[in-house]
């Protein structure tokens, strides 16, 4: 890779991870692009590229052990329960679940989420609140909208501050979360801002209040966070956590939703159909104890080996250094953006309680214009409002380019974006 | 796409056009007017319309719009209201037609100069499957506002 830009200082300490060795075990990213340029993938928060391991996790499940689970009574049918029940094992040990059987798979995490709005608030109506914040990516919002607009039930948020980050001030100022409050529910790491939420604290908050004695229940999308930092449900205080597969080095297609055992165990079903179900009559049915109440039809097989896969890799390299090594990148980017004339970070640029994804306008070029140009040198970012667009309102901007980064990803792609930034800027002004 | 590909693909004429977008602007009075968005990228467009002439010969008066979007769904408005203002409904549906065709062409279509005349810079952005929608935002938002204005006009009397 060529690049024009001077070579800065590292921010932090030593590398925490060996980036050369670990980029060689994802095929793609030594892809060439038409002009042979190499590829540049600075889209991480959208969808993370895979490890040779997982793909070869995958080709084997369908070549050496395909059979449906929990149903087929032959021998390989009870090779792919296992590797299917395995994987279940495998995520609730990644995020510190107290057993398996609080993790529910899903499609992906807009699903998870949609489930946990769908049988969380099938008892609401009017004088119950609902509370999101303004930087939730549309699959935490849209869901407990569509759930206000069937129950009644008053949808309010967590405003934010000019840098990005949530106003904690005003929302207790304003008694935000208080005895009507259900449901809280919010982003671990925001996917357009990088902003790092203090979960912990708001469900500490949200689980003192309330008339019914339980407090509000706490629902974390941490499909951001999952992938690069440490996770422990217990110490985050969720009552609910949802995140996808495809973020997290894994295949598309599969999703988890992590609950309580006890309040799974009292939620009603979401999706009907075969393996969610107990007992069937023409008259009705009973139900299956979760997860499995969760679970219609077929269930993403493949997919959760592959993940389980995914997961051990990430086990491997150890999810401290991948945090490390993320602060380190997003430090050094944000660095780096800000030698840029007219580029402008939308989200904290202080890099305290920051995530690797960072959105930003560049002058009045329009985004799609920069990710068209970037494109053209190979460089790989999203262009658009990330599917969060009030949180684009809030600050008075249509839409932002937004660069993310994971564990493969090396200084010299962030001086080849800022390269490519110098480019478009000039480009455009001419 | 290589850069000197992408860089080829913003004729002079489209960031002409981007810089200086012609009859930009809301105005009254107007027949109809409706609000399209690109939900992909948030691209946002306001635009009316206003017809003259008789009923069976309308005439494209005026085309106003307000938009948000970026160089190539800015400039292809702008192109837009060039070609379709003072002609009549059914030329301008032909424009519309020869444009599309234009554009879902994957760069392959010879543009007419006579008929497109600015808009044959665009002939490069169809090989950009992903910046065809930008392309077309305008026409369809004029499209949808010349077929609402149709409906509720009495032919020049906003």
């Amino acid at each position: 890779m060529t690049t024009t830009s001077p070579s800065r200082p590292r921010t932090g300490s030593a590398e925490p991870l060996d980036v050369a060795r670990l980029r060689a075990d994802f095929p793609l990213l030594s892809r060439r692009l038409p002009g042979d340029v190499p590829l540049v993938y600075l889209d991480s928060a959208n969808t993370s590229q895979k490890p040779q391991v997982v793909i070869d996790a995958i080709a084997r499940h369908y070549r050496e052990h395909n059979a449906n689970v929990a149903r087929a009574m032959h021998t390989v049918g009870a090779e792919a329960t296992a590797a299917y029940e395995d994987a279940r094992a495998t995520v609730a040990g990644f995020i510190g679940a107290a057993r398996a059987d609080e993790v529910v798979f899903t499609k992906n995490a807009s699903e998870a989420l949609n489930l946990a709005a769908y049988t969380l608030t099938t008892g609401l109506g009017p004088g119950d609140e609902i509370v999101v914040t303004e930087m939730e990516h549309h699959s935490n919002l849209v869901p407990w909208q569509l759930a206000c607009e069937r129950t009644g039930a008053r949808l309010r948020w967590f405003g934010l501050t000019d840098d990005g980050r949530l106003d904690l001030a005003a929302a207790r100022r304003d008694g935000l979360v208080n005895e009507h409050t259900r449901v809280v529910s919010l982003a671990h790491v925001s996917n357009s801002l990088g902003t790092v939420n203090p979960v912990a604290d708001i469900a500490a908050w949200a689980h003192a209040v309330g008339s019914r004695g339980a407090g509000a229940t706490v629902v974390v999308d941490a499909s951001q966070a999952v992938p690069q930092m440490p996770v422990d449900v217990a110490s985050l205080g969720a009552d609910l956590l949802a995140f996808t597969g495809h973020k997290l080095l894994g295949p598309t297609g599969v999703g988890v939703l992590w609950g309580r055992f006890d309040l799974l165990a009292a939620l009603p079903p979401f999706l009907g159909g075969g393996e969610m179900i107990e007992i069937v009559r023409m008259s009705g049915s009973t139900f299956a104890p979760p997860p499995h109440r969760f679970e219609a039809g077929t269930p993403p097989i493949a997919q959760a080996v592959g993940l389980a896969a995914a997961i051990g890799y990430l086990q491997q390299v150890g999810m401290t250094a991948v945090a490390e090594h993320e602060r380190q990148i997003t430090g050094y980017a944000l660095t780096a953006l800000a030698e840029v004339p007219g580029l402008t970070v939308l989200g904290p640029t202080d890099n305290i309680d920051r995530g690797g994804a960072v959105s930003f306008s560049l002058a009045d070029v329009h985004p799609h214009d920069v990710a068209q140009m970037l494109d053209g040198r190979g460089i790989a970012v999203r262009a658009g409002h990330h599917c969060a667009r009030p949180v684009h309102e809030r600050f008075g901007i249509q839409s932002t380019t937004r660069a993310s980064f994971y564990l493969y990803t090396t200084t010299s792609e962030v001086d080849a974006l800022v390269d490519g930034l110098l480019a478009t800027e000039r480009f455009f002004a001419r | 796409m290589t850069a000197a590909e992408v860089e080829a693909m913003y004729q002079e004429i489209i960031l002409d056009h981007y810089r200086a977008p012609h009859h930009d602007g809301l105005r009254a009075p107007f027949h109809s007017q409706v609000h399209q968005v690109n939900p992909t990228c948030g691209d946002e467009i306001e635009l009316r319309v206003r017809l003259g002439g008789t009923a069976g010969a309308e005439v494209i008066e005026d085309v106003s719009y307000h938009a948000l979007g970026c160089s190539i769904s800015q400039a292809a408005t702008s192109v837009m209201t060039d070609l379709v203002i003072g002609r009549s409904v059914t030329d301008a549906l032909r424009t519309y037609e020869e444009f599309r065709a234009m554009m879902h062409g994957q760069g392959k279509v010879e543009p007419d100069e006579d008929v497109l005349a600015d808009g044959i810079a665009f002939a490069g952005v169809a090989k950009f499957p992903a910046r065809v929608k930008c392309a077309l935002l305008g026409w369809s938002a004029w499209r949808a506002a010349t077929a609402d204005a149709l409906t509720r006009t009495d032919h020049g009397q906003p």
